[in-house]
């Protein structure tokens, strides 16, 4: 029975997609049916998986595809705490956002086809949770990435969608090419595909290259998880409709990297290599993103950036050995993250704009949303009062990333750090999984230290983010409430309901935590409680970036010139919290430049070379066929040109001709 | 038909001619001059004129050549008939008197090249072949006795077929210089 | 005399009509040339019949045909060369090189310069 509910729970979106793309346009009223009530039915039917399967049970099921004469393929399943406590998140979430869409996307033409994308996106992520065999968790990974080209893509008429769309497929391609190769040599060491297979022979030391096939997966990872250095699609992705964003980018896709690593961490375990890099591109990228997330101007792509730097807090955990601290983050982020860009949608749908400056001008918004300030701008009203429900909730969201008890946030990021703490002490937090000795201590300080450093940057952006947004300055001089004006909530209540859905786990779910007898049991007991002096340091460091982000801000008000406010700009604490840094921070760090560079401008310039070859050279055969038939035929015709003399003249110099070779012949 | 050839005679150079070797050679030069002059000089009407001095020497050639008949024949037909049917012919098509510029059209360098060519090859040919030939001008050839008993008797049809053929020429000139009277010259009133 | 003299002279003259046949623009220096090549001809006829003396004195008959036939010749071809002039209003050989079909910016049509000028002219 269990198993038949858990065939469902990945094959009902898979139908509703069928179905949307099918009859979407003939039936236009079924889409909206057609996307929620099966996501919804497996969210349900998930969260009862769950509850049949018990903590610490394990449920696999395994049916031979095709013979392949080589290493067997098997249509398998394998259920255990990690999988479905993931598949309850993924089917939450993407019921939430499914109904969120009926709304944001209302006047969207193109929405069947978009919401049957989103549904096959959901059932590709089962399938990845739920496979028991790396073959088969293979397609649905590479279902998710054009998928997440479609979706990104969904706007297709702008520029900018287009050009992120490819690029978020062509980097994520980039590392799934070496995953593959990564997955191939798995199966070459343990003779199977089947993961429990590859864990077995991870533990009973059959793996011979654990090293190398753990770098080929982990260039996978970086790509899927937007890690550095292939982490450049991510911001750009932002470009898509915002539940996309929420769905993909905040809970769903991106957290798949984690959870291969997760799933194989016995194999990472045996290669202290692996973990050496996974450590420090996680450091590397959870303090750079924290920087550029600091600089950034537009709202979505502060959320991205932070969802890279929580993605490298994830990383990092799974680096310092420690899985259950990483799949905590990823349960608590996905709730939090998701909730955060579902409230970005409503903020940005009610401010008519993404960009933080605009938001923050003192005069308030003009009715038509433009943002301009200045002389006695009437204004439409105060940005939070008028979406109170996204106001208030974004608050939670924020709150719980910078990691504030009691807030889910804090408990996670607090499980995180005490791992690092653990490895740096030499007791690396494995639970058995693999020697614990592989963990390196210097590995565990620079997690630690990073990651203390990326929650002061986290505070300080979250902070800088909602002053930006919601406290422009002077706005309370400026008869802002205007009553005439638009005061009434802008937001429907399907945009509403799954805003305040996802603020309870948000709030709550990091006390799950807590009793090794309530999380802990579906996961490998490890431990999840924080200890105190990290619990401390860390809360310290939180209010710590919050006060800077606030003295900063006051401080950029007070030195901002009047008339550079009455041209619009605003005060923005990221310039002087970063100083010098903010113009690179706010590029990214030139790392796009780097890639052009490097990449992309070959690749042109061949793709150019070759079609001058072609051109000049093929081409050029191909037209000198044509125009030498016409050549001949310009020289032959002036023997016809009515030049009668010159006719005379040829036949005499024939004649000539004719009597030299008879005479010389003889 | 017999034929007797001269004998190839030791005493005949180059380096020391006859007395009519030397005129024949003196005229010849006239009349290659004059035919030259003819092709080459822009004055059409000159042309025509240095065409009577070219036709005139060669009648002084065959006159060397102990064929006088043919030489009055020359003077008769070719300087008395041929070269004033040339002359009214310019004047009828209006060449210009005086220089007229166009008179070589572009393919003379062809031309010449064509003709030197040709000149080398025939003088090259025929000095190979004949260069120690020698004629016996001895006894007249082409007396207009001689000439006369040889059309009448072995070339009769011949020459009657020629003298058809002249008519034929005189009446086909006849015809296709002779205006249409009725349409053209009406026609012609008509735009006047 | 050597026989040379007479060829050589014969064939001159005929390479010098031939090249004014080849190089002249108005059609009646061209018949001139002819005339030229055409004595050339008769030249050789007259020399080579001289040397051989044959009885049927075919030399010196065919230079009498020959000479009859050129002058043919030249009463025809003037009175072609007329009516050219008359129909094109030019005796120049190049300009005469188009078939009259359809509309020709080539010459005046119909209209001969010899009449109706003649009291000007």
């Amino acid at each position: 029975m269990t198993l038949t509910l858990a065939i469902l729970v990945p094959l009902l979106p898979f139908l509703g997609a069928l179905a949307g793309l099918a009859c979407g346009r003939r039936a236009p009223g079924m889409a909206r049916p057609l996307a929620v009530l099966p996501t919804l039915t497996a969210a349900v039917l998930a969260v009862v998986v769950a509850a049949r399967l018990g903590p610490g049970h394990i449920l696999d099921a395994a049916t031979e595809l095709t013979p392949t004469g080589g290493v067997q393929i098997y249509l398998s399943l394998n259920l255990d705490g990690i999988a479905v406590l993931l598949a309850v998140l993924v089917g939450v979430v993407a019921t939430c956002v499914q109904v969120y869409s009926t709304a944001y996307l209302r006047e969207d033409p193109r929405y069947p086809s978009y919401a049957a994308l989103v549904s096959l996106f959901t059932s590709a992520m089962l399938l990845v949770l739920y496979s028991g065999d790396l073959i088969v968790l293979l397609v649905g990974w590479e279902v998710m990435g054009i998928c997440s080209y479609f979706l990104v893509g969904h706007h297709w008429e702008r520029e900018d969608a287009r050009s992120a769309s490819i690029k978020a497929f062509l980097v994520t391609k980039l590392g799934d090419v070496p995953f593959l190769f990564g997955i191939f040599v798995l199966a070459g060491d343990a003779g199977t595909f089947q993961i429990n297979g590859v864990i077995g022979a991870a533990t009973t030391g059959h793996l011979h290259h654990a090293t190398l096939a753990a770098l080929l997966l982990l260039c996978g990872v970086a790509g899927k998880s937007a890690q550095f250095p292939l982490h450049t699609w991510l911001p750009d992705a932002m470009a898509g409709p915002t539940p996309v964003s929420a769905l993909i980018h905040a809970a769903t896709m991106v957290a798949a990297g984690v959870y291969l690593v997760a799933r194989l961490m016995p194999v990472f375990l045996l290669s202290t290599a692996a973990l050496v890099v996974l450590g420090v591109m996680a450091v590397i990228t959870m303090i750079g993103s924290a920087l550029c997330a600091l600089a950034q101007d537009d709202l979505k792509r502060v959320l991205a950036y932070s969802t890279v730097g929580q993605l490298g807090y994830m990383t990092g955990a799974l680096a310092v050995g420690d899985r259950d601290a990483a799949l905590f983050h990823l349960l608590t982020h996905g709730a939090f993250k998701a909730l955060l860009f579902l409230a970005a949608g409503v903020v940005i749908h009610a401010a008519h704009t993404n960009s933080l400056t605009a938001m923050a001008r003192p005069g308030g918004l003009s009715p038509d949303g433009s943002g301009i300030s200045g002389t006695g701008g009437s204004g439409a009203g105060l940005l939070r009062r008028r979406v109170p429900d996204a106001y208030t909730t974004m608050g939670i969201g924020l709150l719980a990333l910078a990691g504030v008890p009691p807030f889910s946030g804090f408990f996670s990021k607090e499980s995180v750090l005490t791992a690092a703490e653990q490895a740096a002490n030499g007791h690396a937090l494995t639970d058995g999984l693999g020697p614990a000795g592989n963990v390196p201590c210097f590995l565990g300080w620079t997690v630690l230290v990073g990651g203390l450093l990326t929650a002061l940057l986290t505070a300080m952006y979250v902070a800088r983010l909602w002053l930006l947004a919601f406290h422009p300055r002077g706005a309370q001089s400026v008869g802002g409430e205007n009553a005439g004006a638009k005061v009434t909530t802008a937001e429907p209540a399907a945009m509403r309901w799954p805003l305040w859905l996802l603020a309870v786990p948000s709030l709550a779910l990091g006390l799950v935590g807590l009793r090794t007898n309530w999380l802990p049991a579906w996961l490998d007991g490890v431990s999840l409680t924080p200890s105190l002096p990290t619990s401390l340091i860390g809360t310290g460091v939180a209010l710590l970036g919050f006060g800077l982000a606030y003295a900063a801000w006051r401080r950029a008000a007070a030195t901002l010139p009047a008339d550079a406010v009455a041209a619009g700009a605003v005060a923005d604490p990221g310039r002087v919290l970063l100083g010098p840094l903010f113009g690179p921070a706010r590029d990214g760090f030139g790392v796009d430049r780097l890639y052009d560079r490097l990449f992309v401008r070959p690749v042109l310039g061949a793709a150019e070379l070759v079609a001058f070859l072609d051109r000049e050279v093929v081409e050029t055969y191909v037209k000198g066929a044509a125009i030498s038939p016409g050549l001949v035929g310009r020289v032959v015709r002036r023997a016809q040109n009515g030049n009668t003399q010159g006719y005379l003249s040829a036949l005499a110099a024939g004649v000539v001709v004719l009597a030299i070779v008879v005479a010389v012949a003889q | 038909m017999n034929v007797v050839p001269s004998v190839v005679g030791s005493g005949h150079s180059f380096l020391s001619p006859t007395g009519v070797e030397i005129v024949f050679v003196l005229v010849g030069l006239a009349v290659l001059g004059a035919a030259l002059l003819t092709v080459t000089t822009k004055q059409l009407v000159h042309a025509a004129l240095w065409l009577v001095v070219a036709l005139g020497g060669l009648a002084v050639e065959y006159l060397l050549l102990t064929a006088e008949f043919i030489a009055w024949a020359q003077v008769l037909i070719y300087v008395g008939a041929v070269v004033v049917l040339v002359l009214f012919g310019l004047m009828l098509t209006r060449a210009p008197i005086g220089e007229s510029p166009d008179a070589d059209s572009g393919n003379r360098w062809l031309a010449l090249a064509v003709a030197l060519a040709a000149a080398a090859t025939l003088v090259t040919l025929v000095v190979d072949a004949f260069r120690t030939t020698w004629i016996d001008l001895g006894t007249v050839a082409g007396s207009t006795a001689a000439n006369g008993v040889t059309l009448f008797r072995y070339w009769v049809l011949p020459f009657e077929a020629l003298s058809v053929l002249l008519l034929a020429a005189l009446v086909g000139a006849i015809v296709l210089s002779r205006r249409r009277d009725d349409d053209s010259r009406s026609d012609h009133r008509g735009e006047r | 005399m050597h026989l040379v003299y007479p060829a050589v002279l014969a064939a001159l003259l005929f390479c010098v009509g031939l090249y004014g046949v080849l190089a002249r623009r108005n059609a009646v220096l061209m018949l001139m040339s002819v005339e030229l090549m055409l004595n050339a001809v008769n030249l050789n006829l007259v020399a080579f019949d001289v040397w051989l003396r044959d009885s049927l004195h075919a030399g010196q008959a065919l230079t009498l045909f020959t000479i009859t036939i050129a002058a043919a010749e030249i009463g025809i071809g003037l009175a072609v060369v007329l009516l050219v002039f008359r129909n094109r209003g030019t005796a120049d050989i190049d300009r005469v090189g188009r078939l009259h079909d359809g509309d020709e910016p080539d010459g005046d049509q119909l209209v001969d310069p010899t009449e109706g000028k003649a009291t000007v002219g």
